[in-house]
């Protein structure tokens, strides 16, 4: 859970001891827990097939949970699910509307389903295929367009009836550079104005970029939930052990380093990004400590990091 | 959502179900015409006319009702089968999904989508066989009754096979080894009076013999088969694939992971 601010407007989203075991048998989400609060700018990162899509499509009733709770501002799914869904606003990973009908026809339908007016559908629609700069195809065959025009349909699609909650799965996936960017653009501007959003990526580059909170799944399991602040700096930070000649004294402290007593003879360092091991010799010299070997303690985030850059490749 | 906005999505889901059928005219409304013309000339003027008389009409009158009613059960099924299918299979069903819809608006939106279409092939149908015969309509009550029940019971028979399906092989299976016997067997082209006594016993399970006979009852004023209890079977049949519809949507089966 995350730590720190109390806060207590109603989250967005919150998610608890949510499983999922699929139909063959297989585990894809194990008891996750999860909280998202309101403006928050979220992302859920992880390897291909951690569960993201599970835990996306419990939110918008495409999958059935096995086990847990989800609250979309605090309304229960299982309580009042057509009442959590006004809230909501999905664009899926894979592509999802009838290519053969025209994009206009898709944003308006999408629209009546949630209940709008016809000239209310049509101004909302009307809206966001022009701020989605696909307006001037609103007539041509959803199959002709490009990739990038499809997710920004979907992302068009999704807004109609102006969710308080936009989830995205894998928004910027096979989309090129530039127009991830203006994308990008899009989504921090709505989020400026109030839409909650939670995407789901395997690119740290992209929740960098653009979140403020993250949480990384990995095997159906939450492994990391903070801000994204302290993750890419608890990334950064390196731990050491020190093998030291002399007793280590008890009440030992570096300045401005953290330092942890293992044994008599061994010390271990965290040296975040910026700070110099010369600082921590000099300072151990200066109480008479020599050091005669020094190793590197495995950093877990990074490893993970490793492997989900290597699982994204 | 109240009942306004369930309102809204009904008719949102049924005005794209109306305009997916008109677009592609040739695939879902032409065949129909083309097809009961060829019957009307071939059972009704060049071999009916060898038959004779069938339940006291002529073999033309009498096959007219049948035909009709082969239209609009072919129809209004194979609209839902192939749209609700369709959707499934391109996940455009999650549109409807992930709204709040309710399913009994997601059904009754294709059902009354396949009426519509049954209706509207009836009409081309009835039109096309004016020029062959001449058409009383001895109740129009029941013609219209039996028009709306009938269409509604195919179209949710449709959307049972579209819940299912796999693959569009499976969306043409049930039409062609179910369906069509059933039509060719259900006394479109005879009276029940013709089969020996067995065999009109086993045709009594088939709901196309109510259904052929109550539209003959509405256009001519005679059955094969008691009016009530023909009511009553397909209110029956109605009602249960109605509800078991309604059991696949609630229980999110081949829809929902
Ligand atoms: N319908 C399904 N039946 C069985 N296993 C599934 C199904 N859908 C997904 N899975 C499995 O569940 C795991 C999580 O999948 P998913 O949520 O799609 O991962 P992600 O979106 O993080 O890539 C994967 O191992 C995947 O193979
Ligand atoms: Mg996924």
């Amino acid at each position: 859970m995350k730590q720190g601010a109390i806060t207590t407007m109603l989250p967005a989203l919150s998610i608890e001891n949510l499983s999922k075991v699929y139909d063959n048998g297989f585990e894809a989400l194990k008891g996750i827990s999860l909280s998202v609060d309101q403006g928050d700018f979220f992302a859920l990162l992880g390897p291909n097939g951690a569960g993201k899509s599970t835990t996306i499509g419990i939110i918008c009733s495409l999958v059935a949970k096995s086990g847990g709770r989800v609250s979309v501002f605090d309304i229960d799914i299982d309580e009042n699910f057509p009442a959590a869904k006004r809230f909501i606003g999905i664009v899926p990973q894979e592509f999802n509307f009838n290519q053969f009908e025209k994009p206009l026809d898709i944003v308006i339908n999408q629209a009546g389903y949630y209940g709008l007016p016809a000239t209310q559908a049509r101004k909302q629609a009307e809206k966001y295929l022009r701020e989605l700069g696909l307006w001037e195809q609103r007539d041509v065959q959803a199959r002709m367009l490009s990739g990038g025009m499809k997710r920004r349909l979907m992302i068009a699609r999704a807004l109609v009836h102006e969710p308080r909650l936009l989830i995205l799965d894998e928004p910027t996936a096979g989309v090129d550079i530039e127009m991830r960017r203006s994308m990008w653009e899009f989504l921090e501007k709505i989020n400026e104005q109030g839409t909650t959003i939670i995407l789901t990526t395997h690119y740290l580059e992209e929740a960098e970029a653009l979140c403020r909170h993250i949480a990384i799944i990995d095997h159906g399991e939450i492994v990391e939930n903070s801000s994204i602040k302290d993750l890419l700096r608890r990334l950064h930070r390196e731990t050491f052990i020190l093998d030291c000649i002399e007793e280590v004294p008890e009440s030992i402290k570096i300045k401005a380093f953290k330092t942890r007593r293992i044994d008599t003879h061994t010390l271990e360092v965290e040296v975040e990004k910026g700070q110099h091991l010369n600082d921590v010799f000099s300072a151990l010299d200066g109480d008479g400590i020599h050091i005669s070997s020094m190793r590197n303690r495995a950093n877990r985030l990074e490893e993970m990091f490793v492997n989900l850059i290597d699982g994204a490749a | 959502m109240n009942t306004y906005e369930q309102w809204i999505a009904f008719v949102t889901i049924v005005r794209k179900e109306i305009s997916r059928y008109l677009r592609i005219w040739t695939q879902t409304l032409l065949p129909s015409a083309i097809t009961m013309s060829l019957y009307f000339v071939i059972f009704g003027t060049l071999i009916g006319s060898r038959i004779g008389e069938m339940g006291g009409y002529t073999y033309m009158e009498f096959v007219v009702p049948g035909l009709i009613m082969m239209a609009i059960v072919t129809n209004s099924y194979s609209n839902v089968v192939s749209s609700f299918f369709g959707s499934k299979f391109s996940h455009s069903v999650e549109e409807l999904l992930v709204s709040p819809v309710s399913n009994v608006v997601i059904l009754m939106g294709y059902v009354v989508g396949g009426i519509t279409r049954g209706m509207l092939v009836a009409v081309v149908v009835t039109l096309v066989s004016l020029f062959f015969t001449e058409l009383r309509i001895h109740s129009y009550f029941i013609v219209v009754v039996v028009v709306v029940l009938t269409s509604t019971l195919f179209a949710l028979a449709g959307f049972i096979n579209a819940v299912y399906a796999n693959s569009f092989d499976d969306i043409s299976i049930v039409p062609v080894f179910v369906l069509t016997p059933l039509i060719y067997l259900g006394g479109v082209f005879y009276s029940m009076d013709l089969l020996p006594e067995f065999w009109a016993n086993v045709s009594k399970l088939n709901p196309l013999v109510y259904v052929v006979n109550a539209f003959r009852y509405g256009v001519l004023g005679i059955s094969d088969v008691s009016l009530t209890f023909a009511f009553t079977m397909i209110i029956g049949f109605t009602i249960l694939a109605f509800a078991y519809s309604m059991y696949l949507l609630r229980t999110g089966t081949r829809l929902r992971q």
